[in-house]
């Protein structure tokens, strides 16, 4: 199948990113296009515009400061897988980078247009959620910076209003005693995961975290399940913490759930 | 042969075709583009089983869009055989009356661009009401069922029933097991999908159809037949075609649409499938079930099989191989590689609101080898031996060839049990079993499996006379001759995408006239330059084109050695051909002068000369055409997380007996595709439907094939009996690879889960199976347990 005709437009500065949005609510943002891209062929999606914001420099920087690491919202995949960008999680977002879809799709695929389409079996959302990622939006009324936990409504839903833009992802500042582990079961090498699991552990920040991608939408979080990174869970003391937790699948998604999840902590027990 | 030169039968030479393969210089469908040329899209339905009620086309698109009123003068598609019993359905071009599954056509959309197509798609008011879906095979067969083709009275294209001495069986002493297996409906996926270019040449009164098709004069013979014209008015030319597997082979209401179309609107028009349609609505294959029994003597030897199979053929018969190619083989190929003295077989060809079932590489042998092999295992668990000791114990033994098998195969040669010996030793049956008794460090589970079959190949009038499909094999063809310079032209019938046969054929050329590799040109894949044939399938072109080369090569040689020893100034009977020269008591002369001197000084040639000069059409078949049978032992080792169903193939062995090899490479390339086919068998392909016949899988997302992490280095083993009934002793082999994976890695897996009583008897084998079968076997266990 072919795209349903629409007009295509490139705005190279925010305001005129934001203005655009603003008055075309049919428009669609195209961030990489790695999913939309795919939507637009099967007509699953039918946007009368494109506003494609690859060309709007502000949204490819990185900027630190004191308390934090501040991504742009359009840095590809690639480019955290290959490092180009600053890693305050000393390797960790590159190691989840670098396991994104394709290298094709890391190449053009990015970190915000990722969290606004919140497919529920992406990468970024259940890491970055471990993380307690936070993300910077701009709309008319200004910007805002919101927590990734409780951003997402749904499986591909968010909380982001439709005239509003994810600017960035920020990740406050780790101690040298974080540790952070990651684990995905797919059937097939590069294709969407049946379950995703992440851990993080910052004693300084009072984060002990593991977050598990679930069908529902939003990654559900088990905060403090450990007491330190290597106290690594058991199997069926996850499956029932999960089950507690609200997690609704059968059987076979729980034990995967739970598995990734143990096999996340391990990884950070070793690093 | 050719001893002394490294280009001839045997040689392990690289592609010709590799240069523009690999450096994208190949020409498909859809790199061509006619003045004019206009796309098409196609409306569909998207329900399984409906009465249409009305097709509204708006009245600014009539011109451009197209239903099946304006097909009025187009005969429906039809694949009947002659099997007694068989019942006919008629496939319209586009859907008449009723819609028999999703994805059927409704309408024709000519635009400018494919986007545009669909638009005008989309205008189109199709009204339908419901009918119930017919989707499962067994539901299907029973009296209550919704009907497909009314007139029938039920749901079976065809039953068909083998039985030798089966009753006494069962007076014997016996141990017994019955499993009921699937092979789950599948989707070819060639890199390229189906794409058509049709066009009317004025100057010539001709139809031209450019198709991806690996059988284009079969191609002609149907669209022929549907539009009502001399095959002579109809030019098929396939390009490049990037993969059939089956596929490729079926004349698709597409290309008769489009053909009808070209005409009436006197523009090249261009239809290219995409993965959807080709996933969703037409390449779908494989859905098998099967009860079976199995019985074996105290001794641990197989003494007879017991079997009812059915097979989902979908909505429509398709042509030219039948909705029966599959169920109706099953029968005879189900006995395998085994001797043993009692049979009973049942098979069931059924009709569903599905895609019509296609031939996919290995065609029923897959289905089959998984539940015969998955099966044998099972018995031997049961007997409490070995499963390579059953097989060992019941193999056809090589003193025993040529062998007419239970269901009256006449197997040609081979040493099947040295094939599975090689295995063991291979893949180090002793060492795994020790491994498997000191367990995984890491908590995982190995197991380690076997499979077997054969693979008929060439199989000519003999064997499908009785059949009765719309064509029959008989003799195949090549022209062949010397071009003025002195190189060499081959041109034949059958088509090559994929397997190499501009390389292979080449390779025969040169092992009889001695002419370099490099001046040897193949011609293929157009109606109006190559001879007749039913085209590349069943594994046959290097049998039959092979030995239809050899034969025009071998009338080449003769012609040149009477001229060469005119040359020579010697007889005829004291020159021979060898090596590129005719050579005399005195000299010799290379053939290429040979042909300069037939076309360029005539005035030299000998007065007795043939005057039929260096090109002659020269025909092949078989000495024997009941088909050669190239065979394997497949042995897989894998690792099981029981927790999640996770498997990893540690280790995959193939020991192939092809028959002679003409290029070794090009087998092993064979194999090595084959078996990532079969990978995607056993762990990976489902085109699942719901109950209303809705397809599940529409994208390379929802549709799993392996890639190149999921397929392990595969070992591959030779053995080289040579087939007494074939020009060179070669062997059909191109689809052995795709047959024997599903059943081997499925008994690695059921090896692996033994010890805890689970068992998957279905393909793909995915990790929720595994996962819920070991779950179960863990509850059952607990309730037997005291």
């Amino acid at each position: 199948m072919k795209a349903a005709r629409f007009d295509y437009l490139r705005p190279t500065t925010l305001p005129e990113a934001l203005a655009l949005i603003a008055e075309t609510p049919e428009a669609k943002v195209l961030a990489g296009g790695q999913t939309l891209g795919p939507m637009l062929n099967l007509r699953l999606a039918q946007p009368s515009l494109l506003i494609d914001i690859a060309r709007i420099a502000e949204l490819a920087e990185v900027a630190e400061d004191a308390d934090g690491v501040t991504f742009g919202a359009i840095i590809t995949h690639a480019a955290i897988e290959d490092g180009r960008v600053r890693d305050p999680t000393a390797g960790f977002l590159s190691e989840v980078a670098a396991g994104i879809g394709y290298r094709a799709v890391r190449t053009r695929g990015t970190i915000g247009g990722s969290l606004a389409h919140a497919d529920p079996a992406a990468d970024w959302l259940v890491a970055l959620s471990a993380l307690d990622a936070e993300l910077n939006l701009a709309g008319p009324d200004g910007r805002r910076r919101v927590a990734l936990g409780g951003f997402v409504a749904g499986a591909m839903q968010t909380m982001l209003k439709a005239n509003e833009l994810i600017t960035g992802v920020r990740l406050a500042k780790f101690s040298p005693a974080a540790r952070f582990g990651y684990h995905k079961i797919c059937r097939k090498v590069g294709e969407f995961a049946d379950a995703i699991g992440a851990a993080a552990y910052d004693p300084e920040r009072g984060l002990h975290r593991l977050a598990v991608s679930t069908p529902a939408g939003a990654p559900l979080l088990l905060d403090a399940p450990f007491e330190t990174p290597a106290a690594v869970p058991e199997i069926a003391g996850l499956e029932s913490q999960l089950r507690q937790a609200g997690f609704a699948g059968d059987a076979y998604e729980t034990r995967l759930r739970a598995v990734v999840l143990k096999r996340a902590a391990t990884a950070m027990a070793a690093r | 042969m050719s001893p002394g030169t490294n280009q001839g039968i045997g040689a392990r030479l690289l592609r010709k075709e590799d240069d523009r393969f690999l450096m994208g210089r190949g020409q498909y469908v859809g790199d061509l583009k006619l003045p004019g040329m206009q796309e098409v899209a196609f409306l569909r339905s998207p329900l399984a089983h409906a009465s249409i009620k009305g097709v509204r086309v708006p009245r600014e698109l009539k011109a451009r869009v197209f239903i099946a009123e304006d097909l009025a003068d187009v005969a429906p598609i039809r694949a009947d055989t002659a099997l007694p019993g068989f019942k006919s359905s008629v496939q319209p071009v586009l859907a008449r009356g009723k819609v028999r599954y999703v994805g059927e056509l409704v309408a024709m959309c000519v635009a400018g661009t494919r986007a545009e197509a669909e638009d005008m798609a989309g205008e189109i008011e199709l009204e339908l009401e419901p009918l119930p879906a017919v989707t499962d095979m067994l539901a299907a067969r029973k009296a209550d069922s919704a009907l497909l083709h009314e007139a029938w009275g039920d749901n079976v294209f065809l039953s068909t029933l083998t039985e030798v001495d089966f009753e006494a069986v069962l007076k014997k002493a016996t141990q017994s097991v019955t499993r009921e297996l699937r092979t789950s409906r599948q989707a070819m996926s060639p890199l390229e999908g189906r794409a058509v270019l049709a066009h009317w040449n004025w100057r010539l009164d001709q139809l031209e159809v450019m198709s991806s098709t690996q059988q284009p004069h079969i191609v002609r013979s149907g669209l022929a037949e549907c539009l009502g014209i001399d095959e002579g008015q109809i030019r098929v030319v396939a390009p490049d075609v990037g993969g059939g597997f089956g596929y490729k082979g079926i004349l698709l209401p597409e290309e008769v649409a489009l053909a009808w179309a070209t005409r009436r609107l006197g523009l090249p028009l261009r239809w290219v499938e995409d993965r959807r349609e080709g996933l969703a609505a037409n390449a779908n294959c494989r859905e098998h079930h099967y009860l079976i029994t199995a019985y074996a003597d105290r001794d641990g030897r197989l003494l007879a099989l017991d079997c009812e199979a059915s097979v989902d053929a979908g909505a429509y018969s398709a042509y030219p191989f039948s909705a029966c190619l599959e169920a109706g083989q099953i029968g005879s190929i189900l006995p395998g590689l085994y001797d043993f003295p009692h049979y009973r077989c049942r098979t069931f060809s059924v009709a569903t609101n599905k895609p019509p079932i296609l031939p996919y590489r290995g065609v029923a042998r897959t289905g089959v080898c998984f539940a015969l092999e998955v099966t044998l295992d099972a018995l031997a668990r049961a007997l409490g031996i070995e499963p390579t000791s059953l097989r060992l114990n019941s193999l056809v033994r090589p003193e025993q060839m040529p062998f007419d098998n239970i269901s009256k195969r006449h197997f040609d040669s081979g040493d099947y049990p040295e094939a599975l010996r090689r295995a063991m030793t291979a893949i180090d049956l002793k060492a795994v079993r020790q491994r498997q008794s000191r367990g995984e460090s890491d908590g995982r589970r190995l197991g380690v499996g076997f499979a077997m079959y054969s693979e008929q190949a060439g199989h000519g009038t003999s064997v499908y006379a009785a059949w009765g499909i719309p064509f029959v094999p008989g003799y195949e063809q090549c022209f062949a001759r010397f071009t003025p310079d002195g190189a060499l032209e081959l041109r034949i019938g059958a088509h090559s995408h994929g397997q190499g046969l501009e390389t292979t054929l080449s390779q025969v050329a040169h092992s009889i006239l001695g002419v370099p590799h490099d001046r040897i040109r193949l011609v293929h894949g157009d109606t109006a330059a190559t001879p007749y044939s039913t085209g590349t399938w069943g594994s046959r072109s290097m049998i039959m084109s092979g030995g239809a080369v050899a034969a025009a090569c071998d009338q080449l040689a003769q012609r040149l050695i009477k001229i060469g020893a005119a040359l020579l100034q010697a007889k005829v009977s004291d020159v021979s051909l060898s090596q590129g020269f005719v050579t005399g008591p005195a000299g010799r002369i290379g053939v290429e002068d040979v042909a300069r001197t037939y076309y360029r000084r005539p005035q030299d040639l000998p007065g007795d000369v043939d005057p039929g000069g260096l090109e002659v059409t020269a025909g092949y078949k078989a000495k024997r055409d009941t088909g050669t049978f190239s065979y394997a032992a497949h042995a897989a080792l894998v690792a099981v997380d029981v927790g999640t169903g996770e498997v990893e193939i540690l280790d995959y062995v193939v020991v192939e007996d092809g028959g002679v090899l003409v290029n070794p490479m090009i087998v092993d390339g064979q194999i090595c595709g084959g078996t990532a086919q079969g990978i995607g068998t056993a762990l990976y392909e489902e085109m699942a439907y719901d109950a209303q016949g809705q397809p599940l899988a529409s994208t390379l997302s929802d549709y799993l094939l392996p890639g190149p992490a999921e397929v392990p280095e595969i070992r591959i083993l030779h053995m080289a009996t040579a087939s007494p009934y074939t020009r060179f002793g070669q062997k059909g082999l191109g689809e052995g690879g795709a047959i024997a994976p599903p059943a081997a890695i499925t008994n690695a897996i059921n090896d692996a889960l033994a010890p805890l009583g689970a068992e998957l008897l279905i393909s793909p084998v995915t990790p929720r199976r595994i996962a819920e079968a070991v779950a179960d076997a863990e509850r059952t266990g607990l309730r037997k347990a005291p």
